[in-house]
């Protein structure tokens, strides 16, 4: 799923990356909790949060996150923004609600782990239990 | 390269200080990626590194991370000063956490981090004096 299509699906505004939207996302995860994102998400996955300081660019750098999707209409400061600049991490907001936003994004097809060699092919889907 | 060779650097990390924190943990993944570490192993110390950079920071004055790097393994130190672990064996358990409000509010303190570095680690050591401080060894296998 590319970031365009996220931003479509969620109807979102594009806070900074706006140049990388055709990027591929391979898995989401949904976290407010950021030592669950380290615990949990994949390599290449897009995060949805509703935590919105520099912390959630810094563990998304960390984990190998492509994108953050900032849910229920929170914006972060200058200086996350800045920072997921520097880093080249797409940062995206919807005022959809946490639960409403991941529903609509499994519903298109995304899942919590799929394994990149696999992302085109809806057969081969590996699922976890995991966020 | 000889098997005695190693590539050191150390970091500051002060604690309390929220806008830094992260900053070595980054810089150490991207020193490692540049290095040519294979990229799993550079995300897992780099995940390694930040629940331990921000265990300093959130709960000790100061501290110190030191990668060392060898063609056998990467290896994290990590020493701070500050309070002490009281009791190992229960802030190794998975939900345990003497976070405050303000930490949880900030998206850490939910009682994963030491079990976190373990998870990544190949090799965890954990010492700890009670009003002095404590120190990780983690080593990551190459």
């Amino acid at each position: 799923m590319t970031l365009e299509e996220i931003r479509r699906i969620l109807n979102c505004e594009v806070l900074s990356g706006d140049e990388d939207l055709e990027q591929e996302v391979f898995a989401g995860c949904g976290a407010d909790l950021m030592s669950d994102v380290l615990a949990f998400a994949k390599p290449g996955a897009v995060l949805l949060t509703g935590l919105t300081n520099v912390q959630a660019v810094r563990t998304a750098d960390v984990a190998d996150i492509k994108a953050i999707v900032f849910v229920r209409g929170k914006l972060p400061d200058r200086e996350t923004v800045e920072l997921a600049r520097a880093k080249g991490i797409p940062l995206l907001a919807t005022r959809m609600t946490m639960f409403e936003a991941c529903g609509r994004l499994w519903v298109a097809g995304l899942r919590a782990d799929i394994e990149p060699e696999h992302a085109q092919d809806a057969g081969n889907l590996r699922l976890h239990t995991t966020v | 390269m000889p098997e005695t060779s190693v590539f050191i650097q150390q970091f500051e990390v002060r604690g309390r200080d929220f806008a830094n924190a992260g900053r070595a943990s980054t810089a150490i993944k991207e020193i490692l990626k540049e290095i040519g570490i294979p990229p799993a192993v550079v995300r897992r110390a780099a995940i390694a590194a930040y629940e331990a950079e921000m265990n300093v920071v959130l709960y000790a004055r100061q501290g110190t991370v030191e990668l060392q790097v060898s063609p056998a393994e990467v290896r994290l130190l990590v020493r701070d000063q500050g309070d002490g672990i009281p009791d190992i064996e229960l802030a190794m358990q998975e939900g345990y956490s003497t976070a405050s409000e303000e930490i949880r509010e900030m998206g850490f303190g939910a009682g994963m981090g030491l079990p976190n570095i373990r998870k990544n680690a190949d090799e965890f050591r954990i010492e700890s004096v009670v009003g002095q401080g404590t120190e990780l060894d983690i080593r990551i296998r190459l």
